[in-house]
């Protein structure tokens, strides 16, 4: 499975989404959620944008206040990563516009949404706005 | 932070309907108190109210209480799929209302895990339900994809049963190319195989050749997933020509991505395939924009396609873009990740990078020095290890503590690696140790000192700069306090001890050593210490009193005493006699210690300081006392005798190479116990007590197991009790190869290895001539058959020791045959502790030993040597126990995968002088 778990945390080190793409329990996803956090915390921008943990590769991105974590096997590809996580930021600053740490706290299920349209099974399934957008949009609709 | 369950709550009125907080009053709610203590009530109280809602009977109310509820498991690890949340969770699923459905399944897909899996079955019928395209052509595809994606979750993974029914419904999925369709199938064949397979793999496999590029991305996925390294990747072989048609056709790098991975798991397997995808390998290579993919092009070129020489340089030159990117650390991390993937043929081009490589040593973040260090590590070859250890070392006193340390302990792996095989001037190899020991940040005290008192052993010509450097290491009182060169400071004093007469000032280093400040040492330190003193001590008198028979000699036997003092030793003796209050003062606190090896050398040291003192008393006292003169010369001698007798490594293989006595048969007597032991194979039956004597707890525990010799039983344990056996990797051929849990020799394989020495100490030899390499100075490293001749005329050695007392007696019936001159009890004896301790274990110790081997593969094993030497064997003895040990080499070597060398025990043996026999004072290593 390429993607193991996706994280957004904030400098804080809340959690501010977790999604994980196999299962673990409560204990083991708080520690790892502490470890992994403090050590992307503690990095500087002169620092590269992949940690090694456990048996995981932690690739992350930092968006203002918010870190994007997301922890993948080791022979994945960190760059691609990279630019999936930018992917999704950009989708969700084009639904929320100009998305910032609230609209993700207030809207978790949308955001949720969005990632289950996006990945699937820990592979990357769908790459475009539009159609990751769509579902929701018809929701919104609906509702 | 996880409440306890609220009691049963009373049931959801229309208030809590009315008055519901949605999700966002929530939020707010646990906001408005950040304190830990004030959040983990907010989420108690929070969760009692859903716990009431959630069972309302209004769709929306449940709805919104779920939401919640998702929120708090999700971000705050409330305990959510208990029983009576979960299945509201799954009731909502039911919902024909696309967004409470849609959340409904969020909860469960987040939330469900095997503990409440019970309740999955509930949803079973539902997800048919929702698969089936029977329902409204535009609502189905939202409502199937619900379906699909808590498939793919990992709650559904756990629940393969769930997995094998739903399979058939996915096919339809499938085939109309729907990319979640895909994920999801990933995921059922990988809980369920044997179910899964025969329905969707053909499906799966037809997805790769749709025309839709969201198809086929997800199936080039979906494949990447399931060929995984776990998985045997040979089955996917038969999709190649998909996936070289998707290769040379995809626009998408995703599916580039992940086709190129695929490729880099089946080229291996077949060559052809490898021919045939290098040029458009090359062509995206030499074209991608996306660093992405020009990356994942550079991973496979050097992973899988490393024959092909010219796809390599194209992979190197890119890589070298990587690396040069100076604005970019990500970059920079990969390009080093890019080289280090690089095989052991293109080390060269690894050397072209080394300044860039030196460079990165000191870059901003760590994970690219790692790195760095790592490629460095790769490089070290006998010819540029002084450049690059020395480089190395001087490196870690710029960094930072952790940094440091990772670069000290690689230096000490790679020039001890394989009995530092790659050091060949060991002067410089001691005064590298003795920089790295007083570097800032050292933490590698123990291997620092492991190896200081390992080349001593190992390396004559190194003697010399060892004691030079460990005086400088002594005599620094600023060292003492640093309780991590506690190893290091008694693996000097032990040098400096045991090869005194390399000092060139004896005085100057008792000083060193009985410092005030040695008082801050740990007691075990102390003894070495002690001991230390001891040993300069006798070699100083020693040779005054060589010097003194010598002199006498010459000198008119009417000089007395004094005067010959006076004339023979002012350099060294009349000092140190002077200084015996130097002794006594410092020793004699200790006779107050707790510790009863310090105790015991203080008393000892005193001791013999004493009976020094005495002559020189009688020569004060101008009585030449011949006889007591001459008693005391003859104790300074025999002392030094005990002294010198040269302390050798031991082969770890040692043990293995004692063969079994014919009248053995360890079989049949094990046999006999087979009821006894596997009535009761987990406690030590106290009935076999082969070993009277209660020499040592760690022997006397390590017996049950060495009992239980018999391979069939060990097996029949290991079935039963496997969960508390360590892995192997070697099982099938050998039921008997693990290790054990608790065998003395692991822990303390250099105690037990001097144990040994005792006995066996000098490979002596007859003249084997060696073919010393360059200036290198000999390494001793054994052989097993020097070791067996050996140890035959060195067998009068007390039987202190189980162990070498078992060596012996095996090693004297073998050679010397039980002859009838023997008593008969003493042949017994031998009997039994053969038996017990070479025959019944020998083959496990020998596991024990490959075990550790293969765990520490750098630690202090002594095994392999220089090929050259085995056919110049002459020594019948020798040629004789190497047929006996052939066949079982070979055997070895052929499963030994990259350990075959440790395995091999052959020798450059030492040619020293036969030194006289006597037991050996092991001190150091307490």
């Amino acid at each position: 499975m390429g993607i193991r778990f996706v994280l957004f945390v904030n400098k804080q080190g809340q959690t501010r989404l977790a999604q994980y793409y196999e299962h673990l329990s409560i204990d083991e996803r708080r520690a790892l959620e502490g470890e992994i956090v403090r050590k992307c915390l503690a990095r500087t921008d002169q620092q590269c944008s992949f940690v090694e943990h456990r048996n995981y590769k932690v690739v992350y991105r930092r968006y203002a206040s918010l870190f994007f974590l997301v922890g993948v096997d080791n022979d994945e590809n960190e760059l691609a990563i990279l630019e999936f996580i930018h992917l999704f930021v950009e989708t969700m600053d084009r639904h929320f516009g100009n998305v910032c740490e609230l609209d993700i706290m207030f809207h978790l299920e949308k955001v949720h949404f969005m990632l289950e349209e996006m990945v699937m099974n820990g592979c990357i399934v769908e790459t475009s706005k539009q159609n990751i957008l769509a579902p929701i949009q018809l929701m919104e609709k609906t509702s | 932070m996880a409440p306890t369950q609220p009691a049963p709550a009373p049931a959801p009125s229309l208030v809590d309907t009315l008055f519901q907080r949605s999700l966002g009053d929530l939020v707010k709610f646990l906001r408005a108190d950040p304190s830990a203590a004030g959040e983990s009530t907010a989420v108690a109280r929070a969760l009692s109210e859903i716990h009431r809602e959630i069972r309302a009977p209004d769709a929306a109310t449940k709805a919104t209480a779920l939401k919640k509820l998702t929120y708090l498991s999700s971000l705050h690890f409330a305990p959510v799929a208990s029983h009576p949340l979960a299945f509201p969770a799954i009731e909502l699923i039911a919902s024909p209302f696309l967004p409470h459905k849609r959340l409904a399944y969020l909860a469960a897909s987040l939330s469900l895990h095997p503990a409440s899996l019970s309740l999955l079955p509930l949803a079973t019928h539902q997800l048919h339900k929702d698969l089936s395209p029977s329902t409204s052509a535009a609502a189905s595809h939202n409502v199937s994809s619900l379906a699909l994606q808590l498939l793919a979750s990992p709650a559904a993974a756990a629940a393969p049963d769930l997995a094998a029914h739903l399979a058939h419904d996915l096919v339809p999925h499938l085939s109309r190319g729907s990319p979640r369709a895909i994920a999801a199938a990933a995921r059922v064949i990988a809980a369920s195989p044997s179910a899964a397979v025969p329905i969707l793999f053909k499906p799966l496999a037809a997805c790769l050749a749709l025309p839709d590029p969201r198809a086929s991305t997800a199936a080039a996925a979906a494949f990447c997933e399931l060929s995984a390294p776990p998985a045997d990747a040979a089955p996917f072989l038969p999709l190649a020509p998909d996936l070289y048609n998707l290769l040379t056709t995809s626009r998408s790098n995703w599916a580039l991505i992940k086709v190129l991975k695929v490729f880099g798991r089946l080229a291996p397997l077949e060559s052809r395939l490898a021919a045939r995808i290098v040029d458009p390998v090359c062509q995206l290579l030499a074209r991608s924009a996306a660093m992405s993919l020009t990356f994942e092009c550079i991973r496979t070129v050097l992973t899988a396609l490393p024959a092909h020489d010219t796809a390599v340089c194209l992979a190197i030159g890119k890589a070298k873009e990587f690396l040069t990117a100076e604005d970019d650390p990500n970059l920079r991390y990969l390009g080093l990740l890019a080289l280090g993937m690089l095989g052991p043929t293109y080390v060269s081009t690894v050397h072209e990078f080394r300044d860039v490589i030196a460079q990165s040593l000191g870059d901003a973040d760590s994970n690219i020095r790692r790195e760095a260090l790592h490629l460095m590590m790769r490089m070290i070859d006998r010819n540029n290890i002084m450049g690059i250890a020395g480089m190395l070392v001087s490196h870690a006193v710029k960094s930072d503590p952790e940094f440091a340390n990772d670069i000290l302990g690689a230096v000490l792996a790679a020039c001890g690696h394989n009995v530092y095989e790659l050091v060949s001037d060991f002067d410089w190899y001691v005064s590298l140790l003795t920089d790295m020991a007083r570097s800032l940040h050292c933490a590698q005290g123990d291997e620092i000192g492991r190896q200081l008192v390992d080349v001593g052993l190992r390396v004559q010509d190194a003697r010399p700069e060892l004691v030079h450097s460990s005086r400088t290491l002594l005599i620094d009182p600023a060292l003492l306090a640093n309780h991590l060169l506690c190893p290091v400071l008694s693996a000097a004093a032990w040098v400096s001890g045991e090869y005194v007469n390399f000092t060139k000032d004896p005085v100057e280093l008792v000083e060193a050593l009985l410092q005030p400040r040695t008082s801050l040492l740990p007691m075990s330190v102390r003894a070495v210490y002690i001991q230390a003193v001891f040993k300069v001590i006798t070699f100083c008198c020693n040779s005054y009193v060589e010097r003194l028979s010598d002199s006498s000699k010459e000198v008119a036997v009417g000089l007395n005493g004094l005067s010959i003092d006076e004339t023979v030793s002012e350099g060294r003796k009349a000092p140190l006699l002077s200084s015996d209050e130097q002794i006594t003062v410092p020793i004699g606190p200790l006779f107050e210690c707790n510790e009863v090896e310090v105790l015991e050398r203080a008393r000892n040291l005193i001791g013999f300081v004493h009976l020094i003192r005495e002559v020189q008393e009688l020569k004060e006292s101008k009585v030449y006392d011949d006889e007591k003169h001459s008693w005391v010369k003859e104790l300074v001698k025999n002392m030094q005798t005990v002294f010198s007798q040269e302390i050798g490594p031991v082969s770890s293989n040692a043990q293995e190479k004692v063969s079994l006595p014919d009248y053995i048969v360890l079989n049949e007597t094990l046999a006999e116990l087979d009821d006894i032991v596997s009535e009761d194979d987990t406690t030590p039956s106290s009935s076999i007590l082969f070993y009277p004597r209660s020499h040592g707890s760690i022997e006397n525990r390590n017996e049950p197991a060495l009992s239980l010799g018999s391979s069939s039983l060990l097996s029949e344990h290991r079935k039963r009790h496997g969960l508390y056996y360590l892995p192997t990797g070697k099982t099938e051929d050998e039921p008997v190869d693990y290790p054990h849990a608790n065998d003395p020799l692991l822990p303390a394989s250099n105690e037990s290895s001097l144990d040994d020495k005792s006995n066996t100490a000098q490979p002596i030899t007859c003249g084997k001539k060696l073919k010393a390499l360059k200036s290198r100075p000999k390494v001793v490293k054994l052989d097993g058959e020097d070791f067996l001749s050996s140890m035959v005329p060195s067998a009068n050695v007390p039987k202190e020791d189980s162990l070498s007392g078992a060596v012996r007696g095996v090693l004297l019936d073998r050679d010397l045959k039980p002859s009838s001159s023997q008593k008969a009890s003493d042949r017994a004896y031998e009997g039994i502790v053969n038996k017990m301790e070479t025959g019944g274990s020998s083959s496990q110790w020998k596991n024990n030993v490959d075990a550790e081997l293969v765990g520490h593969p750098t630690s202090s094993s002594r095994p392999s040597i220089q090929p050259s030497h085995e056919k110049e064997s002459t020594n019948p003895l020798e040629s004789d126990g190497k047929e006996v040990k052939e066949p079982k080499r070979h055997r070895r070597s052929s499963r030994g995968g990259h350990h075959q060398g440790k395995h091999k025990h052959r020798e450059r043996h030492s040619t020293q002088p036969d030194v006289p026999q006597a037991p050996i004072i092991q001190d150091f290593l307490l």
